[in-house]
C-alpha cells in the first residue's frame, strides 16, 4: 500500500497549497484524481513519487518510508515526454536506462525494433510516452504515477496506452494514481475515485492575481 | 477504330548528381579545415629559418613566383615570416584557449554545483571579469606579468574564461532541475554514474565548441597586443609584429608587407570559425542526422 499520511505542503509561506492530505493507493488498484488546475494533484504526484519532500507528513510505500537512493518503486510518468528523456540518447539507451528485458513491452506498445536506433526528436509525442512508460514498466516497480499522461495524446493513442498500462498492471498488482482533468477517462479506467482530496484544497487558496 | 498511341517525349536518362548530406559536408569542412592547420605547421618545418636572415640583394621585392609574399626591407622572405609567425600565435593561442578552458570549466562546474553561495560569488567575478574592458585587461595584465609569451598567454587566459564559464554554468543548472535527470535518480542511477551519462555528453559538446571558438580570440589578441608592444619581443617572427613593423612602410606603397600577412591571420581565424560551426552541427543530434 501506499500512503500519503496528512502531507503539508506548501510553495509560499503564506498561502498553504496541501494541507492535512490523506492519499491510499492498494497494491493492484486503480485510483483517479480528478481536480481543477493548480489545486495541487501534481505537487502531490511529485510528492508520492519522492521527488520532492513534504513539510510534514510522510509517504509510506508498503509500511516503509520511500527509498532515498536505489531504484524506487514508486515510478512516476510526466505529461511532457519530451522533457523525460534524454535528447542526446537514442532510443534504446533510454529504455535500457530503467527497464532491461522489455520485448514484450515493446510489443505490446507497438513500437517497432527500428525506433530503438532513433533520437527523442525523431519520435512523436504518443511514442515517446509510451518509451518513457515502457521504461517504468519494470518487474520492480510497484506502483506508477501517472500525473495527465496522454492529456496532450490523440484519442487512438489514449486508448492503447490506458488499455496497456492497466492490463499490466492487473496482471502484476501494480497500483496506478491516475492524474486527470479529464474526469469521463477516471470513470472509465478507475476502479475508484479519490475525491476528498480536491474538496480539501479549495481553488480559493490560490493567489489572487495581483492587479496592476 | 483504334486510337493512335501517343508517343511520350523522351527524357534522357540523367544520372543525378550526389548531393551531400549536411553531415558529410561537415565533416569535409572540418577535415580540411585541421588538414590547412597541419600544413602550416608541416611548411614552417620544410621552410625552415634560412627566409629569415638579412639579404640586402633583395630588398623590398614585390610578390613573385621566388618570393610569393615578397621581401621585407632588410631582405627577409616575407612567406617565411608569415607562415613561422602564425605557428607561434597558433601554439600561443592553443596555450592561452587551454589555460583559459581549464579556469572556465572548473569555476563553471563549482558554480553549477557548489550551493547558492558558491555560485553568486562566482557570477559576480564573471560579471566583474566581463564588465572590464577587454584590451585594458590584457594590457594590464601582460605588462604586470613581464610581456612576452607568458604575459600573453596569462592575460588571454585570465580574460578569456567568463563567456564559457557562463555557459557551463547555466547547462549545469538547466540539467540538474530537467526531468530526466531526476528520474534517473528514481530508476537507481548513482550521482557518479548521472555525471558521466547524462551531464557529460551536455557539457562536452559546449565546452569543445566553446574551446574552439576561443582560439580565434586568443590567436588576434595575441597579435594585437604584439601589435601595440606589450606582447612579444620584435626577433621572433610573429604576425602582430609584422604588422606593428609594416605600419612603417605602407605610406611608401609597400603593400605586400601588410596585406599578405594580415589576410593570412583572417584566413587562419575564420578557418577556427568553421571548425567550431561544423563541429556544433555534427555534435547535435537535431543536425546530426540530416
Amino acid at each position: 500500500m501506499l500512503r500519503a499520511e496528512k502531507i503539508c505542503y506548501r510553495y509560499d509561506k503564506d498561502i498553504p497549497l496541501l494541507e492535512g492530505v490523506i492519499c491510499t493507493i492498494n497494491s493492484g488498484e486503480i485510483v483517479g484524481l480528478p481536480g481543477p488546475s493548480g489545486c495541487g494533484k501534481s505537487t502531490l504526484a511529485r510528492l508520492m513519487a519522492g521527488f520532492d519532500h513534504p513539510q510534514s507528513g510522510i509517504i509510506f510505500c508498503n509500511d516503509q518510508a520511500l527509498p532515498a537512493s536505489g531504484f524506487s518503486p514508486v515510478q512516476m510518468i510526466f505529461q511532457h515526454p519530451e522533457l523525460a528523456v534524454n535528447p542526446r540518447w537514442k532510443i534504446g539507451k533510454i529504455l535500457a536506462e530503467g527497464n532491461t528485458d522489455c520485448s514484450e513491452l515493446l510489443q505490446r506498445f507497438g513500437i517497432g525494433l527500428n525506433q530503438l536506433e532513433r533520437y527523442p526528436h525523431e519520435l512523436s509525442g504518443g511514442e515517446l510516452q509510451r518509451i518513457t512508460l515502457i521504461r517504468a514498466m519494470t518487474p520492480a516497480t510497484r506502483y506508477l504515477i501517472a500525473d495527465e499522461m496522454t492529456a496532450s495524446l490523440d484519442p487512438a493513442t489514449q486508448a492503447l496506452i490506458w488499455q496497456t498500462v492497466l492490463s499490466w498492471a492487473k496482471s502484476r498488482q501494480v497500483g496506478v494514481l491516475a492524474i486527470s482533468h479529464d474526469a469521463s477517462l477516471l470513470n472509465c479506467i478507475c476502479d475508484r475515485i479519490d475525491n476528498g482530496f480536491c474538496l480539501q484544497s479549495p481553488s480559493s487558496h490560490l493567489r489572487e492575481p495581483i492587479a496592476a | 477504330m483504334r486510337a493512335p498511341s501517343i508517343s511520350l517525349p523522351r527524357v534522357a536518362a540523367v544520372t543525378p548528381i550526389p548531393r551531400l548530406t549536411n553531415r558529410t559536408r561537415a565533416w569535409l569542412a572540418c577535415l580540411s579545415c585541421i588538414t590547412f592547420l597541419v600544413m602550416l605547421f608541416v611548411a614552417a618545418a620544410l621552410l625552415g629559418r634560412s627566409g629569415l636572415d638579412i639579404d640586402f640583394l633583395h630588398r623590398k621585392l614585390a610578390p613573385s613566383l621566388a618570393y610569393p609574399f615578397g621581401t621585407d626591407w632588410l631582405g627577409r622572405d616575407m612567406l617565411t615570416r608569415t607562415v613561422l609567425g602564425l605557428c607561434r600565435s597558433l601554439a600561443i593561442g592553443l596555450l592561452a584557449a587551454g589555460c583559459s578552458s581549464v579556469i572556465s570549466i572548473v569555476l563553471g562546474i563549482m558554480a553549477g554545483t557548489m550551493g547558492r553561495r558558491v555560485d553568486s560569488v562566482l557570477s559576480l567575478l564573471i560579471d566583474t571579469v566581463m564588465a572590464t574592458p577587454h584590451l585594458v585587461l590584457l594590457i594590464l595584465v601582460s605588462f604586470a606579468c613581464g610581456g612576452g609569451p607568458q604575459g600573453i598567454i596569462i592575460a588571454v587566459a585570465v580574460s578569456h574564461w567568463p563567456r564559457l564559464a557562463r555557459i557551463i554554468r547555466a547547462e549545469l543548472l538547466q540539467l540538474r532541475e530537467s526531468e530526466f535527470i531526476h528520474l534517473s535518480r528514481k530508476l537507481g542511477k548513482t550521482p557518479s554514474w548521472i555525471a558521466l551519462h547524462h551531464l557529460l555528453p551536455h557539457l562536452l559538446p559546449q565546452f569543445m565548441i566553446g574551446l574552439i571558438l576561443m582560439f580565434p580570440h586568443a590567436i588576434l589578441h595575441a597579435a594585437g597586443l604584439t601589435f601595440l608592444g606589450f606582447g612579444l619581443t620584435p626577433h621572433e617572427p610573429s604576425i602582430g609584429m609584422l604588422l606593428s613593423e609594416s605600419m612603417r612602410h605602407l605610406s611608401t606603397g609597400y603593400w605586400w608587407l601588410a596585406i599578405l600577412p594580415g589576410l593570412s591571420l583572417v584566413f587562419t581565424v575564420k578557418l577556427f570559425d568553421i571548425l567550431g560551426n561544423n563541429l556544433r552541427t555534427l555534435l547535435d543530434p537535431r543536425t546530426a542526422q540530416e
